[in-house]
């Protein structure tokens, strides 16, 4: 069982959580919205193999990411959990 | 053997794992029934969510709709994944650690009001019960299409095969019974794929198969998809946008804060033992629906070179309407496939302009259907697609029927009507509560109601505009008040409804009639399927709004926020 944290280590490990989530977001948003609709025209300029760029982005790479993105989070998280000792058992 | 024969086998069989794991795994205790006692694997939890999310809608309906609509139809694709990454990252870990049984008793704590409470029961009624309306509908087609019986008889089998597994297991029968139906529906779905995939381009994985050349050519599949569409009138494949791309990106963002909101999707993350279970359960249940989502594009644009190629073997020569295939005279029958020659010289022209083509309807709910014939696979293929389509079906349906019935009886009987109430009662009272479910919507499966085809849209829109923003307010900030969240889920609320509404006309005539006159009043030009985005917005504007003037929540509201954001001590999801 992990000890009482207090308030200051409390709002150090949610604003690290923040960061973290952030900039998966960031993530989140370019390659959907990003590469898979607003961009998708200049995108679409470039191929890999028969794809072109844009719409491979939305309709296979879009979601691939997503898969990749929601394992970062749980591996950092992890981690996070571990040097604020607040992990479960 | 026949076709007729082969499928009773494959689907009875099915249908017997189903019941025999309802037995076997009966539920006990209300910590049973809602959350299955809060010890399922992340990733069995994860699989079992995928067979929940993923309802007819995402098996049957939505190939086909991206091989009528092209790069359009990538809305789906990502919103329906995408919403997964918000659930992961933003509500799941949280609401886990909360650790109670339903999603309104959150909001009903957070908020500290009954009221707030009641608001969510009602949300997640309305938005819920739209749903089930759907699959009870799916599920009375594809029984009456493949086992032959009329479609009300269909409807009630499937009625008594829901109410036995749901009603006898809880949560803990409809998880194992879900796996079992994930394992069915995805190798249903990618079987046929492979097989269309190696046929046409020589590569057994079908998302690579879309990106590779013609079997013994040069040319790449897409490429001839292009140039063949192109050819009959229709805009390219590839790049034929959605109305707009405001329209694309509101319609996204809809269909993902719709996902993370729904909560028959949510109550599946507090089934897993540990906050860092739900992280990972999340996770795993992107993983199981990824490998259908990457599927379907593929299934969608072989679908329909293959369609177009059998109306036209060599450009320019039509097939004769005598010498159509097998699956096209069946199909016919059901009306969702229709011929009319305009110009009388026996041929099949296919176009896209509406004064010469002849294929007058090709309803796009056929394709992953019809796709097996179309492609002349083997009977047990086409048999295991019917029985995948009613797990798809089943699954989705059982899990909603969850959601509601906890939030009658824990939430509205056991929270408001009768707190003193024993688990024994309240577990009967939620096994009433869903037979009478099951009921109400089998009765309107029986008499759907016009709205049926934008029933699904709505459910998404309703959740996204209501029960998303309060949750992720509830988690976020510890200043949003009482107030706040109840004037933010029923502005947003009454807002989308207004919208859809307002705009209903369009919805209930088919899909063609996009091209009418409304289009010009829409909002910024999106589509009310799509207008969820903008419910939330409106949700978010006025509960901020609201809680700037009322007085900030209690003390211990702030300690309950700091609490869930912090996963130490998360307990298994508890009774209070």
């Amino acid at each position: 069982m992990a000890k009482k944290m207090t308030e200051e280590q409390a709002r150090a490990y949610w604003h690290r959580n923040l960061a973290l989530m952030l900039k998966l977001l960031i993530v989140w948003f370019v390659v959907s919205f990003g590469c898979g609709i607003l961009l998708v025209d200049a995108l679409n300029q470039f191929q890999i193999g028969g794809y072109k760029l844009g719409f491979w982005f939305a309709q296979q790479g879009a979601i691939y990411v997503f898969v990749v993105l929601i394992f970062i989070y749980r591996w950092r998280m992890a981690v996070l959990d571990r040097e604020f000792d607040v992990e479960e058992d | 053997m026949e076709l007729q024969t082969l499928t009773y086998l494959v689907v009875g069989f099915t249908f017997s794992i189903y019941i025999g794991i309802a037995i076997w795994s009966r539920a006990g205790s209300t910590k049973e029934f809602y959350v299955a006692g809060g010890g399922i694997h992340p990733v069995a939890n994860g699989m079992a969510t995928a067979a929940d999310w993923m309802s007819a809608a995402s098996f049957i309906g939505m190939a086909g709709l991206i091989a009528y609509m092209g790069y359009g139809g990538s809305v789906f694709l990502m919103g329906w994944t995408g919403g997964f990454v918000i659930l992961a990252l933003l509500l799941a870990p949280y609401l886990r650690k909360y650790g109670k049984f339903t999603v309104p008793e959150f909001i009903g704590d957070r908020f500290y009001s009954r009221t707030a409470r009641a608001v969510a029961v009602l949300c997640l009624i309305i938005c819920s019960t739209t749903y089930v309306i759907g699959q009870m509908k799916g599920i009375g087609v594809a029984f009456s299409r493949f086992l032959e019986v009329d479609y009300n008889i269909g409807l009630l089998i499937g009625m008594c095969i829901v109410f036995f597994y749901a009603v006898l297991g809880g949560m803990k029968g409809i998880t194992y019974t879900q796996i079992a139906q994930y394992c069915v529906l995805i190798l249903a779905y990618t079987i046929p794929a492979i097989f269309i995939s190696l046929q046409l381009t020589g590569n057994p994985i079908p998302q690579l198969g879309l990106g590779s050349t013609l079997a013994s050519t040069d040319t790449y599949l897409l490429d001839k998809l292009d140039q063949m569409v192109m050819d009959i009138g229709f805009h390219e494949y590839t790049t034929d946008v959605r109305l707009s791309k405001l329209n694309m990106f509101a319609y996204t963002a809809s269909l993902m804060i719709g996902t993370a909101g729904l909560p028959h999707v949510i109550i599946r993350f507090f089934t897993v033992p540990r906050v860092r279970d739900a992280r990972s359960s999340a996770g795993w249940a992107l993983v199981f629906i990824a490998i259908l989502y990457t599927t379907a594009p593929a299934v969608a644009g072989m679908a329909r070179l293959n369609l177009m190629q059998t109306i036209e073997p060599e450009p320019g020569q039509y097939l004769q309407y005598e010498d159509r295939p097998e699956w096209f005279r069946n199909w016919e029958t059901t009306g969702l496939l229709e011929f009319e020659d305009k110009n009388n010289d026996g041929d099949m022209y296919y176009s896209a302009n509406p004064q010469t083509n002849e294929l007058v309807t090709v309803d796009p709910d056929i394709i992953v259907l019809a796709n097996p014939e179309i492609a002349q696979l083997p009977n047990w293929v086409i048999a295991l697609v019917a029985a995948g389509g009613l797990a798809a079906a089943l699954s989705t349906a059982a899990g909603l029927l969850l959601a509601i019935s906890s939030a009658i009886s824990h939430d509205l009987l056991k929270g408001m009507i009768r707190p003193g109430i024993s688990e024994k009662n309240e577990l009967l009272a939620s096994r009433v509560a869903m037979a009478v479910t099951i009921v109400g919507a089998g009765y309107l499966g029986f008499n759907p109601p016009d709205f049926a085809a934008g029933t699904v849209a709505l459910a998404f829109g309703l959740a996204a505009s209501s029960i998303f923003p309060v949750l992720m307010m509830g988690i976020f900030s510890s200043r949003v008040n009482k107030e706040g969240a109840i004037a933010g889920m029923l502005a947003g609320l009454g807002v989308t409804l207004f919208y859809v509404f307002q705009h209903k006309g369009i919805m209930f005539v088919a899909s063609t009639a996009f091209l009418g006159d409304m289009p010009e009043n829409w909002f910024l030009g999106i589509e009310p399927n799509a207008f969820g985005a903008v419910g939330a917005l409106v949700n978010f504007a006025v509960a901020f709004g609201v809680t700037a003037v009322t007085q900030a929540p209690p003390a211990e509201v702030r300690e309950l926020v700091q609490h869930i954001r912090v996963p130490a001590g998360a307990e298994a999801a508890v009774d209070h």
